[in-house]
């Protein structure tokens, strides 16, 4: 399932603090109530309530309907979309860094019978 | 060997950074050479033709990557700022969503005659994010608790 842009970017909104990314972390190893995710960060329950509605808001969390108890839970589907993301940008980085490895130990191994560098190719040699 | 990623969400910009051991002159060279450049930019299965490689500011760069059945895709793009050995700036964009620029800034810093190089990927809007993660590679891998857990470890 696609998001659309808004939803993407409420998403990364949630996701930019640091207190909501560690109830997001609680979370994920299973339900809690609004009185345990307030209890390790010293914050008011209406200081902790603003954060799960940030977070309610960018479909990362939601809240049971039970009175009393109303446990919250983690949405792992919009979480996904933002990990693909990056998980992609960065697999494609590394692949990339890994061959411009390969390409400089190739470099190396061609200049290195002449002991230096080979100063053409039109750069400044500022050393 | 693995490369750091950092993202500022609220700018929707993504910087890798990996040391290599060569001299920034060399990791300089390999990123701004069209025909190493085609050695490197990728994916693996995919044969880049580099039609316009010109490394000065202003210079535009146009590449086609062909797959081996024939699929292509074209990515093209200006260079911005051009600083040998330092610093290299350049639009991107991807040809079916052509006018959604991204910018890709390149620095070389010199580590004890090793070089740190840091990319930086700077996305105008979400709207282009999606059209990338739209357009990009089918994910193989399946997804995870302990993904789950390093994206929020990472952001």
């Amino acid at each position: 399932m696609r998001q659309t842009q808004d939803e993407l970017s409420t998403t990364f909104q949630a996701l930019a603090d640091p207190t909501r990314r560690a109830i997001l972390a609680r979370l994920a190893q299973g339900e809690a109530t609004v009185g345990e995710l307030a209890e390790p960060f010293d914050l008011s329950l209406p200081g902790i309530s603003k954060h799960l509605k940030m977070l309610q808001r960018a479909g990362l969390i939601t809240q049971g309907r039970k009175a009393q108890w109303r446990p919250c839970r983690l949405e792992t589907d919009r979480l996904k979309d933002v990990s693909d993301w990056v998980g992609r940008y960065r697999h494609i980085w590394e692949e990339r860094f890994d061959r411009i490895d390969e390409v400089l130990r190739d470099l190396q191994k061609e200049e290195r019978p002449n002991g230096h560098s080979d100063p053409n190719r039109g750069e400044p040699h500022d050393s | 060997m693995t490369a750091d990623l950092t993202i500022d969400r609220e700018t929707l910009q993504l910087t890798m950074s990996r040391v290599f051991d060569a001299p920034r002159e060399l990791v300089f060279k390999a990123y701004t050479d069209p025909e190493l450049f085609a050695r490197w930019w990728g994916p693996a299965r995919y044969e880049n033709i580099v039609e316009k490689f010109d490394v000065r500011p202003g210079g535009e760069w146009r590449v086609i990557q062909r797959a081996a059945d024939g699929g292509t895709h074209v990515f093209y793009g200006v260079h911005r700022e051009v600083v040998p050995p330092e610093r290299i700036v350049a639009t991107f964009e991807y040809e079916p969503f052509a006018g959604h620029v991204m910018v890709n800034t390149a620095d070389f810093e010199d580590v004890e005659g090793k070089t740190r190089l840091t990319v930086t990927t700077q996305y105008s809007s979400i709207e282009d994010l999606e059209g990338m993660v739209q357009s990009g590679m089918e994910s193989g891998a399946r997804e995870s608790w302990d993904r789950l857990a390093a994206l929020l470890a990472t952001v």
